[in-house]
């Protein structure tokens, strides 16, 4: 392991693999949380928060009892328990000690168990074969990318608000032919090869 | 009658992917030939027809509580067994939806299901509501497909027919390579979505103008 490896996967992460708009991990949130910007940030910070947390514990459960009891099957069922129980820790611990981002996430906290992006990352951590360090920052990388995406795809909806657009496309459509030029714009960055 | 309803429901009124716009990143990510659309639709109903014909089953026993960590468990081992057999038996689909098919555990489809109707209904019930949403998904899903690869790669059914190489339609070189990329999927799916509620919209007016 070196610094280009660690570069290159910051690098991928949020720009040319971007979860959302390369990849297509977390398009529900994706969709359903970008109405506004404020809100898009924090569910962005949550989903980045969780999903560094959880590239680290899923790594955990995988090499120090999944594997050695050889049970590399079962990853799918143990690791979306245990997002499932991180979800649950930091809703409970955000409702205790920060019950000002508490309140501003609501309900789209628990909603976070069922986001792919959170076990697409884990499941790609193992696939991959990265090590506990590379994992998690595997984690906070796509978390970050994810944020980006939401921030930028939620300010295009907020001005998209006012626009006549045709009858039937109104809604959900236009939402995502809009995403498709902002994925269009990402795949700029698919040029930037580092190394 | 209650039956042809459902069927209805699922296929049209309240099509998981067009109409409750569940599923998406399956949806928008593997829809690049019709092999990859149909082996996830048919994994998809599979796994729904499993999952709701036992949450149904379970539906007294399980507290209210923790049903939906109890729902995501049981969807998750259903969703194992098929990622098995298709490794086992078809290792060419396994392989091309990739990380998607494990991903099938947290397609909201699957747990909208389990929620909104397998908890409340009897086992048969269920089972022909998992049918039916399953074939929902898997129209949706190939009529995507079929799109993408008309448009990106101008052959039809990829994967499939002529030995893995599709029918071509369109010339070598012709076809935009746009279409297949993610972009392709999004705006796909945008005109599809939209195509499905003008549709929907004139199916409405017809019955109005009857009555």
């Amino acid at each position: 392991m070196n610094w280009q490896s660690i570069f290159g996967i910051l690098l991928s992460a949020i720009l040319t693999e971007n979860f959302i708009l390369v990849k297509f991990y977390g398009i529900c949130p994706f969709m359903g949380v970008s109405k506004k910007t404020d809100t898009a940030l924090g569910m962005g910070m949550a989903v980045t928060f969780v999903m560094a947390i959880a590239s680290a514990a899923c790594w955990a459960v995988d090499q120090l009892i999944l594997v050695p009891l050889g049970l590399a099957y079962m990853q799918t069922v143990a690791f979306i328990l245990v997002i499932a129980a991180i979800v649950q820790v930091v809703e409970m611990f955000l409702k205790k000690k920060v019950p000002a981002l508490y309140q501003a996430l609501g309900v789209y906290l628990p909603l976070i168990t069922t986001n792919c992006a959170v076990l697409g990352v884990a499941l790609v951590n193992v696939q991959e074969g990265y090590n506990f360090f590379l994992s998690v920052l595997n984690g906070a990388a796509g978390g970050l990318g994810f944020t980006i995406s939401i921030v930028l795809f939620a300010s295009i909806r907020e001005r998209m608000e006012e626009t006549d657009v045709p009858k039937s496309f109104r809604g959900f459509p236009i939402a995502l032919i809009a995403a498709g030029l902002l994925a269009l714009a990402f795949m700029g960055f698919s040029g930037m090869k580092i190394f | 009658m209650k039956i042809r309803n459902m069927f209805k429901e699922g296929l049209l009124t309240k099509n998981p992917v067009l109409v409750q716009l569940l599923g998406m990143c399956s949806t928008l990510a593997i829809s690049t030939s019709l092999f990859n659309g149909l082996g996830m639709g048919i994994s998809v109903t599979v796994i729904l027809i499993c999952s709701n014909v036992m949450i149904s089953l379970l539906r007294r026993v399980i507290p209210s509580q923790v049903r939906i960590a109890s729902y995501v468990l049981i969807i998750a081992g259903f969703v194992t067994i098929v990622d098995l057999l298709l490794q086992a038996f078809l290792p060419a689909l396994s392989e091309s939806l990739g990380v998607f098919i494990p991903l099938i555990v947290v397609n909201c489809i699957v747990l909208g299901r389990a929620e909104a109707f397998a908890s409340k209904n009897g086992i048969g019930v269920s089972a022909l509501d998992g049918l039916f949403q399953g074939i929902g998904y898997t129209v949706a899903l190939v009529i995507v497909c079929i799109i993408r690869e008309f448009l990106g790669a101008g052959t039809f059914g990829g994967g499939i027919l002529n030995g893995g190489e599709g029918i071509r339609i369109l010339p070598e070189g012709t076809p935009a390579m746009l279409m297949i990329m993610p972009v392709g999927g999004f705006l796909t799916l945008g005109c599809v979505i939209a195509a499905s509620q003008w549709l929907m919209k004139r199916m409405k007016k017809k019955e109005a103008d009857k009555k």
